[in-house]
């Protein structure tokens, strides 16, 4: 085979369901693609016009704010027309299903969904489905590579590279999206994995995803780059996972002293919605040396608007295919 | 179906290849049907001269055993007739060379009535396909309170008594059953598996579910639930059926308990030996079973089970399950698969794989489960009802909806090479199915 070092490596994806099975070279497209947006975000005039024409429908079975405006601003930003459907309002009460609904959207000819479904595999599933891009806005405990995109961007711009580094990513992983997109994308980039939490929020056989377990904060978070905080899903835990909040913050939460095992400049994330003074003390939080919760909030539309803006220039492409 | 003129008619198969697993037969020879039982059989009848007025059938060597005996299939039949019937069944269980099936008390309303299990039998037998016989429920509506009218029921011609894909809980219930089905020396058949631990799963605990993001089933819930039942034997001195095992901690769980001479059995179903959790892939809902698909270690175990004794028979499983049912997001969609057709080709992967001879393959799909309970049926015999099945073992097809007479198409073997094919299928001396070409 004679490869052409001339053409430059390309995301060939039509969908982003996840960030597992990704290169590093289709990571670093989105992320260097990222990065050209985030400038622009900052402006005043922050409109481009490179989605004109195109339509996005923002498709939620699962309540989000954030995510929600996130993908929402940076369709808009684009020049795209941005639809939100709030589905568990409306249609999947009345009994339609998921298949019925994609169907009768993709009638409506979008160029993008973002979905997010509490069920695991129900966004590959609406994939199949229709003719357009669709990109994982989080799907039950399986994935939500946005996020974990997002995160990356906010790493690599503040510490210049994301191979090698060691990160602690510590709370609820048994019911984290999160935390598998999160675990996918850093072991391809080159980072060493930590999970740190109680024995009944770690799920069986997540070794083998190439991560090293811990069951003590204060020994999984030695010397470690970054601290990425999980939002503890109470509406998600089904039976006794940990006695109590005041323990679980004793012994799981982030706090000064437990912080102090970390590197002196470590960072600290949050995917947010935080619970404060459940897994993280509110004052670390707000310090605006080491946390970078919001600086991952304004990535994340820089993030959207590359995965939004790379999949319709793929539409294109397999449409120009086909003829 | 016309079969009054025929009851003198003699029919002669000749050129077959005799395997009756209940005495070790295998020859090549033939067999008389007089009417709708057998009246010969051996080698001689290849050569021997034919009656008159008997039809000859050249069975151009291909096999000629006891019709297949399913222990263990769903049939939809009263309450969810959208998903099968006992006619799309009875259709698909001769296609499939099975002339026998213990059917399931999973229905609606339930078999815990005299009147349902009349109604069953009676629907059957009108229908002239298979031959079915219910399980009764062991508890009342199957809501596993109270105990169902177990003698009275078996005098109804329930064969056995199970909650079916639902568990006996309850160990005092349990515990009662066991020993209440003593009293008339009925058999209780398990779906072994600790609701506590299962409740939130919906594949095999582990690696690929944690990957998948999916709640897992631990293997423990099938082997708490196996040891529990085990010491209840113990305790009431009753009979017990585990179906469909799954977890090599289990098996040797039954392994011992028969080396200390409990009256325990068990069986397993296809899926369990010859497919492993990453059927489950990108969330394939046909691969979505109950008990869940388990880990290659796993597999390899049941397969010794079933090589060394322990696993006693096999059972399809079939559980229809219609498209609405299956095309959801994995969690939220339906367990189980269609078996009927493909219990004779998965099960003769053991032979051809090596793991086993022919007959011995042959054995766990007729005279075992006919043996265990108590069934005229899984036996080439003189004076027995013409039950018989011809087939190519080396005939290869694939597994694809459109072949399948299922109403459902829910295989998890869907898409599979197999080899191993039901050439002619007949009960009571009469043809019900012919293969095509």
């Amino acid at each position: 085979m004679i490869i052409d070092e001339q053409t430059p490596p390309r995301f060939h994806r039509r969908h982003l369901l996840g960030t597992e099975g990704l290169t590093p070279e289709e990571i670093s497209i989105l992320l260097d693609r990222s990065e050209t947006h985030v400038q622009q975000n900052r402006q005043a005039n922050k409109k481009k016009s490179v989605l004109n024409g195109r339509t996005i429908i923002n498709l939620f079975f699962e309540d989000s704010t954030r995510t929600r405006t996130s993908f929402e601003l940076a369709g808009k930003r684009l020049g795209g027309d941005v639809i939100n459907m709030a589905v568990s309002t409306s249609s999947v009460k009345k009994g339609e299903t998921l298949i019925d609904t994609a169907m009768t959207l993709n009638a409506m000819h979008p160029d993008v969904l973002v979905v997010r479904h509490p069920q695991s595999g129900a966004v590959s599933l609406l994939s199949e489905k229709v003719n357009c891009a669709v990109i994982n806005g989080g799907d039950g405990a399986h994935e939500h590579p946005t996020q974990a995109l997002l995160d990356a961007l906010t790493i690599r711009r503040r510490l210049g590279h994301l191979s090698g580094l060691v990160i602690a990513i510590c709370g609820d992983v048994l019911h984290s999206r999160v935390a598998r997109s999160n675990i996918h994308l850093l072991n391809t980039m080159g980072a060493r994995v930590r999970l740190i939490a109680p024995v009944t929020l770690i799920p069986s056989g997540i070794e083998h995803l190439g991560v090293e377990v811990f069951h003590n904060m204060n020994e999984g978070l030695k010397d470690v780059d970054i601290v990425m905080m999980l939002r503890l899903q109470r509406e998600r835990m089904q039976g006794n996972f940990f006695p109590s909040i005041r323990e679980y913050f004793n012994f799981f939460g982030l706090d000064e002293a437990k912080l102090a095992n970390a590197k002196d400049n470590a960072l600290i994330m949050h995917p947010g919605p935080m619970n404060r003074g459940v897994e993280i003390d509110s004052d670390l939080a707000d310090d605006f040396g080491r946390s970078v919760i919001r600086e991952q909030v304004e990535m994340g539309v820089a993030v959207r608007m590359a995965c939004l803006e790379i999949l319709t220039e793929n539409l294109d492409q397999s449409v120009a295919s086909n003829l | 179906m016309a079969t009054t003129n025929i009851s003198t008619q003699h029919t002669l198969y000749i050129n077959a290849r005799l395997i009756d697993p209940a005495t070790g037969r295998d020859e090549m020879g033939g067999i008389l049907c007089d009417g709708k039982v057998i009246s010969d059989i051996g080698p001689h009848l290849n050569n021997g001269k034919p009656r008159a007025n008997s039809k000859i059938i050249n069975c151009k060597g291909h096999c000629l055993v006891p019709g297949l005996v399913d222990m263990r299939a769903h049939l939809g039949e009263p309450g969810e007739e959208h998903k099968e019937t006992l006619e799309t069944a009875g259709r698909s269980a001769v296609a499939g060379g099975v002339t026998t099936i213990v059917c399931l008390p999973n229905t609606e309303p339930a078999i815990d009535d005299m009147s349902v299990v009349e109604f069953v039998a009676r629907r059957a037998r009108k229908l002239g396909l298979s031959k079915v016989y219910p399980y009764g429920a062991v508890s009342k509506k199957l809501e596993g309170k109270e105990i169902a009218e177990l003698g009275m029921l078996s005098e109804a011609g329930a064969v056995a008594f199970t909650d079916g894909f639902k568990t006996v809980s309850d160990i005092q219930l349990m515990l009662r059953a066991l020993s209440y089905a003593k009293t008339f020396d009925l058999l209780i058949v398990q779906h072994p598996e600790e609701r506590g631990l299962s409740k939130n799963g919906v594949m095999n605990s582990g690696e690929t579910a944690t990957r998948l993001g999916l709640g897992g089933i631990p293997r423990y819930a099938e082997i708490i639930m196996v040891e529990r039942d085990i010491r209840l034997v113990e305790m009431s001195g009753g009979k017990i059926h585990f179906a469909h095992l799954s977890t090599s901690d289990a098996i040797d769980c039954v392994r011992k308990a028969k080396a200390r001479g409990l009256t325990i059995t068990c069986d397993t179903a296809p899926p369990y030996f010859a497919l492993n959790e990453l059927a489950v892939g990108d969330y394939r809902t046909f691969a979505k079973l109950s008990p869940p698909l388990r880990k290659e270690e796993d597999r390899q175990a049941v397969i010794e089970g079933l090589k060394d004794g322990t696993i006693d028979a096999i059972a399809s499983d079939h559980t229809p399950q219609d498209e609405e049912s299956k095309r959801l997001p994995f969690s939220e969609a339906a367990a189980g698969g269609v078996g009927l057709e493909t219990l004779l080709p998965i099960t003769l992967e053991l032979y051809h794989n090596g793991h086993m001879s022919l007959i011995e393959a042959l054995n766990l799909i007729t005279h075992r489960p006919a043996k265990l309970l108590g069934l005229k049926a899984g036996k080439l015999e003189i004076g027995r009802r013409a039950d018989i099945t011809i087939l190519d073992p080396e005939r290869g097809w694939k597994v694809e909806d459109k072949t399948l007479k299922s109403k459902s198409k829910n295989s998890p073997f869907d898409g599979r090479p197999v080899q191993g094919r039901t050439m002619q299928t007949i009960i009571d001396g009469r043809l019900v199915f012919q293969a095509e070409g």
